[in-house]
């Protein structure tokens, strides 16, 4: 299974972009399997390190808080945006992250910015510390605990 | 240039709440990338049109075309995929190059560097 | 009647989409400094990223849509390349 396909998950997304693409039919399903199967081997000269990854419920709790927080968040920038509180003030947080897993910190990374009103701006490896840029700043602790309770629990979960 | 697909009513109710609001929360990322006052505020507005303004359009897209063509019609999910994946990335970098810039220039209120460069 | 309010609100989006546009590109003219003026291009992308998606909406073809994902894809490869040169001083080292 291993050396058929060396990443199974790349392979199921080529493979299901291609037949989006392209639209369903026979041939194209063929193509598809195809480009499915030997593109993924180019990925095996980068000599790229496996994510090792629990499937499970964690997975469908990170999601819905994902979306949860995007649609809150959306509305509250929203609502800086157009009423332009005046007490509201921006600036940087330290946040001390735990964790050390490369695909774990992407996916928060990838969270974290895509939140409006939350921006990753910086990794510390060494000393474990992200630097991230809150549009409305009003407890810094709060944050901190929120990212850390809610998500790197959760990450911690599905990576390691 | 007023011209509508034919949709039976409920799907055309749901096409165009879906494209309007879509189109509304957009427009007020723009406003705020206009209104806010310095860069580091301004690269949050746009995240707006990026997460819920794409999502809500291209629901209305898939809704549309799927009922046009009686069969799911999916492949808009590549482009909310393509777009989850990489604002992210532009963002990241932009306000890394701006950061940069603003040490390098040693312009006050932005957080100093760690130490050395670890980042990823 | 259906499809004369759908098809108003497919206009009053593409205004609406239209306005937004306008906003980012004022932001990419104005400056003041290099890393907004590319902040307002990547919005500019996006907006009429999904402008072509409401034409494709009003007009039932799916060409807009392709058309909507090269400017999705070129988009970020152009605002990468840009603020990669403003961290460096060039694209590709």
């Amino acid at each position: 299974m291993t050396r058929l396909l060396p990443f199974p998950l790349l392979s199921a997304a080529l493979f299901g972009m291609w037949v989006l693409l392209t639209g369903f039919s026979p041939g194209h399903v063929l193509l598809a399997g195809l480009v499915a199967l030997t593109i993924p081997r180019v990925m095996l000269l980068l000599k790229v390190e496996k994510p090792r990854v629990r499937i499970g419920w964690s997975m469908v709790r990170l999601a819905g808080f994902v979306l949860g927080d995007i649609i809150r968040s959306n509305v509250a920038v929203g609502r800086i945006i157009l009423c332009k509180p005046p007490a509201r003030r921006s600036g940087f947080i330290r946040l001390p992250i735990a964790l050390e897993n490369r695909y774990a910190l992407v996916v928060l990374a990838v969270i974290i910015t895509a939140t409006p009103g939350t921006l990753w701006v910086q990794h510390d490896a060494r000393r474990k510390i992200i630097l991230i840029h809150v549009l409305d700043l009003v407890d810094e602790e709060a944050w901190i605990a929120l990212i850390k309770n809610r998500y790197e629990k959760l990450l911690m979960d599905i990576f390691e | 240039m007023i011209q509508a697909p034919d949709l039976p009513l409920w799907a055309a109710i749901i096409v165009g709440l879906f494209v309007v609001l879509g189109a509304v929360i957009t427009l007020v990322g723009a406003i705020g990338l206009i209104r806010m006052e310095t860069f580091y505020e301004r690269v949050h507005p746009p995240t707006l049109g990026m997460t819920l303004g794409t999502g809500f359009v291209l629901l209305a897209s898939i809704t549309c075309f799927s009922v046009m063509q009686s069969r799911p019609v999916l492949h808009e999910v590549l482009i909310a995929v393509f777009v989850t994946i990489t604002t992210p990335i532009t963002l990241m970098l932009l306000a890394r190059a701006a950061l940069y810039r603003d040490r390098s220039e040693g312009v006050q209120d932005v957080p100093g560097d760690f130490g050395d460069e670890g980042d990823d | 009647m259906t499809a004369l309010v759908l098809a108003l609100a497919i206009t009053a989006a593409q205004i609406l989409l239209g306005i937004a546009m306008a906003c980012a590109a004022y932001r990419a003219f104005r400056g003041p400094r290099a890393q907004d003026r590319i902040l307002g291009l990547d919005a500019l992308y996006l907006a009429g990223m999904l402008l072509l998606l409401t034409y494709g909406i009003q007009t039932g073809r799916t060409i807009f849509f392709e058309a909507a994902l090269i400017i999705a894809v070129l988009g970020f490869a152009g605002t990468v390349a840009l603020a990669k040169f403003l961290m460096r001083g060039e694209v590709i080292e």
